[in-house]
């Protein structure tokens, strides 16, 4: 056997312990497969508990098990770093509980400040920076470390409580979908339901859409005085909350 | 003058970031598990910076994959230099094991089959990988539990004509050479002989546990009897050495582990007051 044929019939195993690739690995290879089985399974569920544990004490410890063990079948590691095998299994949480939203809103929420706990460091832009950028011309950069999610739920507020220890309140629909921002502050992440509005607004800016393009957009959508009014409180908001990271001309 | 002599580490684990930060532990050197720091940025690389400036650091790897059959990642090998050149460690190491293949990654140390086509693989792939990292690496034992069918040499063997081909260190696992050596019935005494002294740069003491069939590589548990008698055996046959007790779960108050490092200290006078 080839050293290739002999890895691949080691990953048959591990990701769908069959039995063919077992007995190819050699007669008397079975009590190792099965401690390497269980390495690789317990480590995936270890990585998976770690990342998220208000998910878990959301759900319960038994339903997360469960889905933990649905998604390493569903989605064998392939990254280098363990640190990305948490992504897909909000994905995986969706299917599971479709009619539960807070569930995978929940879980999205915990991946992203994982990640962006670990984010580029980048300086940003202060309020003392303001008075030197142009304004007309200018195009705001943002922190490597901002994410945006789709939040139909609270599952925010179900974060808040359960990371206090408090009683968390019960699953609802919000009244219209918004999102949730993600970002690091210093070295702390840090998250805020933001409405559509400023998502979009968020989102624009983010494709180099020019701070003066939004203000129009915001003003046609609002009116004169309310989208100047809400351009220049978002633009204070994340310059207050270190999402900016430069603005050019 | 003082001459030369061992050296004495840990394995720092984030339940001790604090220890070693707010105060001066006594260890020579310590080790991190370099993918844990091979991030972009935030906390865990502030936290290596400040530990750098106050202690020599290792950077010892899981997820190299050595042992690849389609070679090596070098998205893995850039991040991993990157992080050599800001941390300029004392060794670069990572096991002689495989975990990636055609895109899947296992996350554990699985163990190679030792034949002529593995050493030229693995012997390629550590040149591969010492010319990006621009040093050379030294290279763990691992500990096995499985005999492949169709093995042309020990593993001993194996890891001599690896040295003498790449000219990597050797990281000495004295808990795995126990480990492997139970599990398969060789002689680890044997094995300690056979394996290249000179090329020894660091070694690991470690704890494992007994499962159902075979001992299993836990890193769980303080360094057993066992393990202190071969650590004991070997260290007069080696040059200076930087010895470390490596805890991988279950990890105990700092002072347990200094205490194990300790014991390690006091085989390692013993060795230098026999050799003088």
């Amino acid at each position: 056997m080839t050293l290739l044929a002999m890895q691949r019939d080691m990953r048959a195993w591990l990701t769908t312990e069959s039995e063919a690739a077992a007995a190819a690995l050699g007669a008397d290879a079975s009590p190792g497969l099965r401690i390497h089985l269980n390495n690789y399974r317990a480590q995936l569920i270890a990585c998976l508990t770690e990342s998220f544990e208000r998910t878990h004490d959301w759900i319960g410890g038994a339903a997360f098990e469960a889905a933990a063990a649905t998604h390493i079948d569903r989605v064998p590691p392939s990254a280098w770093t363990l640190d990305a095998y948490p992504r897909d299994f909000p994905a995986t949480l969706s299917a599971l509980y479709s009619g539960d939203p807070e569930v995978a809103e929940l879980a999205w929420l915990e991946c992203a400040l994982g990640d962006a706990f670990v984010a580029p460091d980048v300086a940003t832009v202060t309020p003392a920076d303001i008075t030197a950028i142009d304004w007309d011309n200018a195009v705001l950069s943002f922190s490597p470390a901002l994410d945006l999610g789709a939040l139909t739920s609270n599952a925010p507020a179900i974060w808040s409580a359960l990371s206090e220890g408090a009683v968390p309140p019960a699953a609802e629909c919000l009244p219209e979908p918004g999102a949730m921002l993600v970002w690091r502050y210093g070295q702390q992440s840090r998250f805020r339901a933001i409405d559509q509005i400023e998502m979009q607004a968020l989102l624009h800016a983010r494709s180099g859409m020019p701070f003066a393009g939004l203000c129009e957009q915001l003003v046609a959508s609002l009116g004169e005085a309310e989208g100047v009014a809400r351009a220049g409180a978002y633009l204070g908001q994340w310059i207050a909350d270190g999402l900016i990271a430069g603005a050019s001309d | 003058m003082t001459a030369p002599s061992h050296s004495f580490g840990l394995g720092l684990r984030k339940p001790h970031y604090a220890d070693f930060l707010e105060s001066r532990v006594a260890v020579d050197f310590v080790e991190v598990i370099s993918e844990n720091f091979m991030v972009d940025g935030g906390k865990p690389r502030q936290i290596l910076r400040e530990v750098r400036e106050r202690y020599p650091v290792a950077l010892h790897g899981v997820s190299m994959s050595i042992g690849s059959a389609d070679g090596l990642d070098g998205v893995y090998l850039a991040r991993l230099r990157a992080l050599v050149d800001e941390i300029e460690p004392l060794f670069v190491s990572d096991h002689l094991s495989w975990s990636r293949i055609e895109g899947f990654n296992s996350h554990d140390l699985l163990p190679l089959p030792y034949t002529k086509e593995a050493l030229d693989l693995v012997c390629a792939n550590i040149a591969r990988a010492q010319d990006a990292l621009g040093r050379d690496m030294l290279i763990e034992n691992p500990s096995t539990y499985i005999d492949f069918p169709g093995a042309e040499m020990t593993e001993w063997q194996f890891i001599a004509a690896m040295c003498a081909r790449t000219g990597c260190g050797l990281l000495l696992d004295v808990n795995n050479v126990f480990v492997s050596a139970t599990n398969h019935g060789f002689d680890p005494i044997a094995y300690l002989n056979g394996i290249p002294a000179d090329r020894v740069r660091q070694i690991h003491l470690a704890g494992h546990s007994q499962g159902t069939a075979l001992l299993i590589d836990t890193h769980d548990q303080s360094v057993p009897r066992s393990v202190w008698d071969l650590y004991a055996h070997m260290l007069p046959r080696l040059g200076l050495v930087a010895t470390m007790i490596e805890r991988d779960d279950a990890i105990p108050p700092l002072h347990e582990l200094l205490a194990e490092l300790a014991t390690a200290r006091v085989i390692g006078a013993q060795t230098s007051k026999a050799a003088a």
